[in-house]
């Protein structure tokens, strides 16, 4: 363990320290950030009511509406002179999402995610290969800064190139890949699709940590045959800190969740209640530590399940089982982060249309792939091939800008898509 | 008068052009000639029928998404080089042929070929006095009932 003091605290003790670190945070929060005053003053809340564990319930929501409406730094709660780093989500301009970190959160960061590579088994003596991306995405720097804390060699390559990703694994010998789960199956893909002579199993390559999107146990199996690796699940959102807010153990089943700095709670995405350990229910956060962008309740729209269960790996923390859905419809596509209702503003810029649209995600190979279908009326139309294709070249180059992804976009006939009650049916995801 | 031609929206998919046709065929509208312009996923059908006001009509009745263009029909000489000599003048012009096709008979013992131009004016501009009898569209249709 990377911290065994804490990863294998007494469940009351951790409770004492979750309190005393609750009491900071909502103070801080509510002190520094005009935001949560507010909030807490329209509903009846205050910071000196807060005693128990039990006063969770009283405390008003945080939602990522609110991070839009505040953005970029209205939720900061110390001067910009004090932050050194932001992360952010994709979004097209104001509903993008922004978080910042001092060097406090850059170092427990840097700690959460060293304590996941640990209970993977990953040491000073591994070579890390990280290929998340590198930029406003947490994953990259997020894996880099605690693969570096933990003491690994660490190579950032960053995302894509796959080609030299292979090189690399062959040339220095890196015993760790960290990526997707879907780019790890994109790399197996591409060995057995352009070099058939090449055996993975006569490299050093050992194990992989993968996250940023959902994956499933037949994607795990399918990774660790194809590539010769264990593969190993690292969960964490960028509201609350990146990856390593939860990580799985060498039991690979289910994620321990760093307690000391991320408060958790499961209640009912329909009622808001807190639900009893071991119920499936909307998981919801609490930062303990974080300084710059404290995050106090906040609904993180995943489903999942918290558990204690005596682990074999020595942790007592809390565990929560691998996300299985959303209690919204946010897409993850290729570990971006999705509405239907961005890609419809997409669909509002291009002139002239208030298109039927339908999106299909599925995966081709391993990748995520996602396509969107438009009903092409009148006024979208014309008799002349090239100006559909630049149509639909249009739509495609608004797709990378806006929101960073690459879509296939299909024109279709007019009344194809089909319609529940009248409604077009938005999105059909055919990976679940 | 120019003539019109019917272009419409068709996926390619098995039974999606023959759906089109069925309406058209329904209204007792008879296609002329016709071309299709293909892509991986969608096709556009563009007809000379012998009424398009009507085949539009009947199309855009069933959600089938269409328009109508003008476009230029020209007679040539059904001889080696009489295209290309028709080429010639819209090239001195700088005019960018959209797509073109055929009759599929002949007109007057000639052959008619069917130009889509950005600007059909300028190319009926550029085969005067160049001896070129241009289709008209009561050639085609005949007298409005």
């Amino acid at each position: 363990m990377f911290n065994r003091e804490i990863e294998s605290m007494a469940g009351n003790k951790m409770k004492e320290l979750q309190l005393e670190r609750l009491k900071w945070s909502i103070r801080h929060a509510y002190d520094n950030v005009p935001f949560y005053k507010k909030k807490y003053d329209e509903s009846g809340f205050h910071p000196d009511q807060f005693k128990s564990l039990d006063d969770m319930r009283r405390i008003p929501f945080f939602t990522k509406q609110d991070m839009r409406d505040n953005y970029p730094y209205g939720l900061f709660a110390v001067p910009l002179s004090k932050v050194v780093r932001v992360h952010s989500s994709s979004g097209t301009t104001g509903n993008a999402t922004v978080v910042g970190y001092t060097k406090n959160d850059i170092e427990v960061f840097s700690e959460v995610v060293a304590r996941s590579l640990a209970s993977y088994g990953v040491t000073d003596e591994d070579i890390l290969q990280n290929a998340y991306g590198y930029g406003l995405f947490t994953g990259g720097l997020g894996l880099h800064y605690g693969a570096e804390k933990l003491g690994a060699l660490t190579v950032p390559i960053s995302g894509g190139n796959t080609p030299r990703q292979i090189m690399l694994i062959k040339d220095f010998g890196s015993t760790v890949l960290c990526s997707t789960p879907s780019y790890a199956l994109n790399i197996a893909d591409f060995i057995e699709v352009n070099m058939p002579d090449f055996d993975i199993s006569s490299t050093k390559l050992r194990l992989g940590v993968f996250g940023a999107e959902p994956w499933t146990e037949a994607m795990r199996s399918e990774i660790e045959r194809r590539l010769k690796i264990d593969a190993y699940d690292i969960y964490g959102l960028s509201e609350i800190i990146g990856p390593g807010v939860s990580s799985e153990c060498s039991e690979k089943s289910g994620l321990h969740v760093f307690e000391d700095h991320f408060y958790v709670e499961i209640i009912d995405p329909e009622t808001g209640e807190i639900l009893p350990e071991g119920s499936k229910g909307e998981i919801v956060y609490t930062s303990l530590t974080k300084e710059a962008f404290p995050g106090i309740r906040y609904r993180s729209r995943d489903i999942t399940r918290l558990y204690h269960d005596s682990c074999k790996c020595g942790r007592t923390l809390v565990k929560m089982e691998r996300v299985t859905g959303r209690s919204d419809d946010m897409l993850i596509i290729r570990g971006v982060n999705v509405f239907p209702s961005q890609i419809e503003s997409v669909l509002m810029e291009i002139e002239g249309t208030e298109p039927h649209y339908q999106i299909i995600v599925d995966k081709k190979g391993s990748m995520d792939d996602i396509e969107v279908m438009v009903e092409v009326n009148e006024k979208l139309f014309s008799d002349e091939i090239k100006v559909l294709n630049n149509l639909s070249k249009s739509i495609t180059d608004k797709f990378r800008s806006s929101l960073g992804i690459s879509a296939k976009i299909t024109l279709v006939e007019p009344q194809s898509i089909p319609r529940s009650e009248g409604k077009a049916v938005r999105v059909v995801d055919k990976r679940k | 008068m120019n003539v019109t031609q019917l272009s419409a929206f068709v996926s390619n998919k098995p039974g999606h052009l023959q759906k089109v046709l069925k309406v058209l065929a329904d209204r007792g509208i008879n296609i002329i000639t016709l071309t299709i312009a293909e892509t991986s996923d969608f096709g556009i059908l563009r007809m000379i029928v012998n009424d398009p006001d009507k085949g539009y009509e009947a199309l855009k009745e069933q959600s089938i998404t269409c328009s109508t263009t003008d476009v230029l029909a020209l007679e040539i000489d059904d001889t080696p080089g009489s295209l290309f000599k028709a080429l010639d003048a819209f090239a001195a012009m700088d005019l960018n042929i959209e797509y073109m096709y055929a009759f599929t008979q002949k007109r007057n013992d000639k052959a008619v070929m069917i130009f889509r131009f950005e600007d059909i004016e300028k190319a009926k501009e550029a085969l005067e006095g160049k001896g070129y009898n241009i289709v008209r569209k009561i050639d085609i249709i005949g007298e409005k009932r």
